[in-house]
């Protein structure tokens, strides 16, 4: 039974294993997964603790229906409280990791301590081993995950690891699986280097009883049928996210020089259709790889064909490849991308944040706070492919000064470089924000401003706002499983009903991260996708647990309050510029100067968005400094917390 | 019976779904050690091909059981164990070309494909079609007009 898989306490300190059994009672208020994550944050890391100290709990988890016959649960969330952010730290990423760590008997694992030396984790049907990764320490993602399954003769390992930006506690370091599924955001690799711990190694074949296997068989064909039915997947499925990219670009909604320009000129040869042509040559027609268990297979295998790492193979690029390699340091060769990309898959750095913090470093050089004296002499200007590859080295060896500094993340790089760095960094919360451009998009600003783990396109994003669907449908979507009569705009530049949109998608995705879910399995880019409504079944055939959506919902809400309280807890104050629900002054001051007419010239109105951010936290119960209230609290049962059920 | 399985590896996308469904299929569990069908992986290469049991006609698992416990199915042409007779040898384990016998830890018993009885769940949930359950001729006549479109399309590149 999937519920039967077990939670671990890990001390790296003293070696000490503890397994426990989650109670039903967990399940039924977290679910699993990312909101059981929060719950076990919030529980067990201490107020104020140092992101990089052995206090700070480093959670792994799978979510409810991991590893069982569901469409495309294999998600691994990873959780502690953020080097890059000093708040929530938060990643999700797919490939096979967490399946298989429920086939070993585990759906979480609470990774507390630092090892003296360099350890690796081994979990093996229901046991649990600390084992020496000496020799692993300085190897790359892949290598090191290849080396594990050498050491323990066994191909079928899958692992969670560290490549050196970890180790050289880089603060936006991910946590990598496979060739390029990685846990990106907040730095998560980076926490994992400061414990010492180099990866988490699993190993399965243990049962996972399905509850009703002919029912679940059935429904899971129903439910594939329902994904890959929709356009947007199919589209996916052939070009992988890049596609997103080139439609973005075409109306003017990426971000191109630091946010200077909002569409990028003379970008032939990383337009999805080029880059697909020239890095899958020699992989033949079929090229995309799924995760596990997964129709919509949106990852491109390639090879480099060109420059020093031709021959080199990878998954992706991803949309965010292309914004951070492409787009933002407005490098226009397919190659740069994909030797980008590659290099920070090996390295295991956050792609959008190291591709970002670099353009904003370009800016600086060219507006004269940087110069060829912090460079090291290197020409860091916008369009030097060669500059860009170079400050990915740096940073991730921390190889140079300004290598050194631009690793430490944004907001203390601008406190060394001084002057007025901080005005061009584009963050909330201390963490850079996606390459899109939301000036035309108030939803999506909203969205980014106000998501718990800082910057971030994943928690809240109602992506179908660009689709000008009929009001009706809208309605349809966002009225349930909650009844909602109050404004809804299908056109998105408004501000009106906007913030309930952000808000019912922001329960969307905890749930849909708390069952293990993938997104694009979800009310995503798609708005025939299952939701809320579709859920219950999905759990009943698969757990046997008993979910009304409106359960599903009252999860989910709890789980993100569970989220902001450990913020507020860790210092998040609403108008804080280093931590709180704010944009750079960028998006009031700059208009957008390119792009379609229902973009030129927009910017987000300042009044406005305020009055967004006061909507958005009545309809979540927070007072208007974004406090949930007693009658919040109460409501969702959280009145007692740190309660310490598990 | 003429129909068989066919993978074309190219267009495997190593999602792993007919584990799955193959699996909780047979035993009501999701265990891909339980799995008749399994998809081999070189990671680094992005190669995936599933491997499954071929119902050889002149198959080494038939004739290699010493108790005779392996026999052919009349209607679907399949393989299959009968346990009653079964010793728990493992010497068709030991002999299949493709790995496609297999070994349950819990129940030390053999198993292998039966077809799912004529609808295999792995073809029903494979979405890229890199497995069919076709007769051999349709693979022959497909394998011909693409063999066909090739050459005919050099020819053309030529002159």
């Amino acid at each position: 039974m999937a519920l039967d898989r077990k939670i671990a306490y890990i001390d790296l300190t003293t070696g000490k294993i503890e397994i426990k059994p989650i109670p039903l009672e967990a399940r039924k208020k977290f679910i699993g997964g990312r909101g059981l994550d929060a719950y076990l944050l919030y529980n067990h890391a201490p107020k104020g603790c140092d992101p990089l100290g052995p206090e700070n709990p480093l959670i792994v988890s799978g979510g409810l229906l991991t590893a069982t016959c569901a469409s495309a649960t294999s998600r691994t969330h990873v959780m502690a409280k953020s080097p890059l952010t000093n708040l929530l730290g938060s990643c999700n990423m797919g490939g096979f990791f967490s399946a298989e760590m429920a086939w070993a008997g585990f759906h979480h694992l609470v990774i507390t301590g630092k090892a003296e030396k360099p350890v690796y984790l081994w979990i093996h049907n229901g046991e649990i081993e600390i084992r020496d990764a000496g020799y692993l320490w300085g190897k790359s993602c892949t290598d090191a995950q290849w080396a594990i399954r050498e050491e323990l003769d066994d191909q079928e390992i899958k692992s969670m690891v560290i490549g050196p930006a970890g180790e050289n506690l880089v603060t936006y370091a991910c946590v990598m699986t496979g060739i390029k599924n990685s846990g990106g955001r907040s730095g998560m690799g980076c926490v994992m280097g400061a414990k010492n711990l180099k990866a988490v190694a699993c190993r399965g074949d243990m049962d996972v009883k399905i509850a009703h296997p002919v029912d679940a068989l059935e429904h899971n064909k129903k439910f594939i049928e329902q994904i890959t039915s929709a356009k947007v997947n199919q589209t996916q499925g052939t070009l992988g996210t890049p596609f997103i990219w080139g439609a973005t670009n075409c109306w003017g909604g990426v971000r191109t020089r630091n946010f200077q320009y909002n569409q990028m000129l003379y970008a032939d040869e990383i337009e999805p259709e080029a880059i697909d042509d020239i890095a899958t040559e020699t992989m033949g027609p079929h090229h995309m790889a799924g995760c596990f268990g997964c129709q919509v297979h949106c990852r491109a295998k390639y090879k480099i064909q060109t420059g020093p790492l031709a021959g080199k193979y990878d998954e992706g690029p991803e949309y965010t490849s292309l914004g951070a390699f492409g787009s933002e340091p407005d490098c226009k060769k397919a190659e740069t991308v994909l030797s980008a990309n590659h290099l920070v898959d090996q390295y295991g750095v956050d792609n959008l944040e190291i591709g970002s913090i670099i353009s904003w470093a370009m800016e600086l050089f060219e507006l004269g706070i940087l110069t060829t004296k912090e460079t090291a002499g290197l020409e860091l200007r916008f369009g030097n492919d060669a500059a860009l590859i170079e400050m990915i080295h740096q940073i991730c060896n921390r190889s140079s000064w300004l290598g050194g500094v631009l690793a430490d993340g944004g907001i203390p790089a601008s406190q060394t470089i001084g002057k007025n760095s901080f005005d061009y960094l584009i963050q909330v919360k201390g963490m850079n924000n996606l390459h899109s451009d939301e000036r035309a998009t108030p939803a999506l600003a909203l969205n980014i401003a106000t998501a718990s783990r800082g910057s971030d396109h994943l928690r809240s994003r109602p992506a179908i706002d660009l689709y000008h669907l009929p009001e009706k449908v809208l309605r349809k979507i966002y009225s349930s499983p909650i009844p909602y009569d109050g404004p809804l705009s299908s056109e998105h530049t408004e501000y009106v009903g906007k913030p309930w949109q952000v808000f019912w998608q922001e329960n969307c995705y905890m749930a849909v991260d708390s069952l293990g879910i993938c997104k694009y399995h979800t009310l995503f880019l798609g708005a025939t996708l299952p939701n809320f409504e579709d859920w219950p079944e999905v759990i009943y055939y698969n757990t046997g647990l008993e979910f009304t959506p409106e359960d599903i919902w009252a999860a989910a809400e709890r789980c993100n309050n569970l989220e902001r309280m450990f913020n507020l807890r860790e210092g998040l104050k609403r108008d804080d510029p280093f931590k709180g629900d704010t944009l750079n002054h960028r998006y009031f001051d700059e208009p957008c100067r390119r792009g379609a007419p229902d973009v030129v010239g927009r910017t987000i109105d300042r009044e406005k968005f305020s009055v967004m951010i006061d909507e958005f936290y009545g309809h979540h119960g927070w007072d208007k400094a974004g406090v949930p209230t007693a009658e919040t609290l109460t409501r969702l049962g959280l009145k007692q917390e740190p309660s310490h059920l598990v | 019976m003429d129909k068989f399985l066919t993978v074309n590896a190219e267009k495997c996308t190593g999602c792993r779904l007919c584990e799955q469904v193959c699996s909780v299929m047979h035993e009501g569990v999701s265990n891909p050690a339980k799995s008749r069908i399994q998809v081999v992986k070189w990671e680094d290469e992005g190669r995936y091909i599933p491997m499954i049991c071929q119902q050889c006609e002149d198959a080494p698992c038939m004739n290699v059981c010493p108790v005779g416990a392996i026999s052919r199915d009349k209607d679907l042409g399949f393989l299959s164990v009968n346990h009653e007779v079964c010793i728990g040898c493992r010497s068709c384990v030991n002999i299949c070309p493709f790995g496609a016998m297999n070994y349950n830890k819990s129940t030390h018993q053999v198993f292998k494909c039966d077809l799912c009885g004529g609808d295999p769940q792995c073809v029903r949930f494979c979405d890229v079609k890199a497995l069919e359950f076709v007769g051999s001729d349709a693979v022959v006549a497909r394998k011909k007009r693409d063999r066909a479109l090739q050459q005919s399309e050099a020819a053309a590149a030529q002159s």
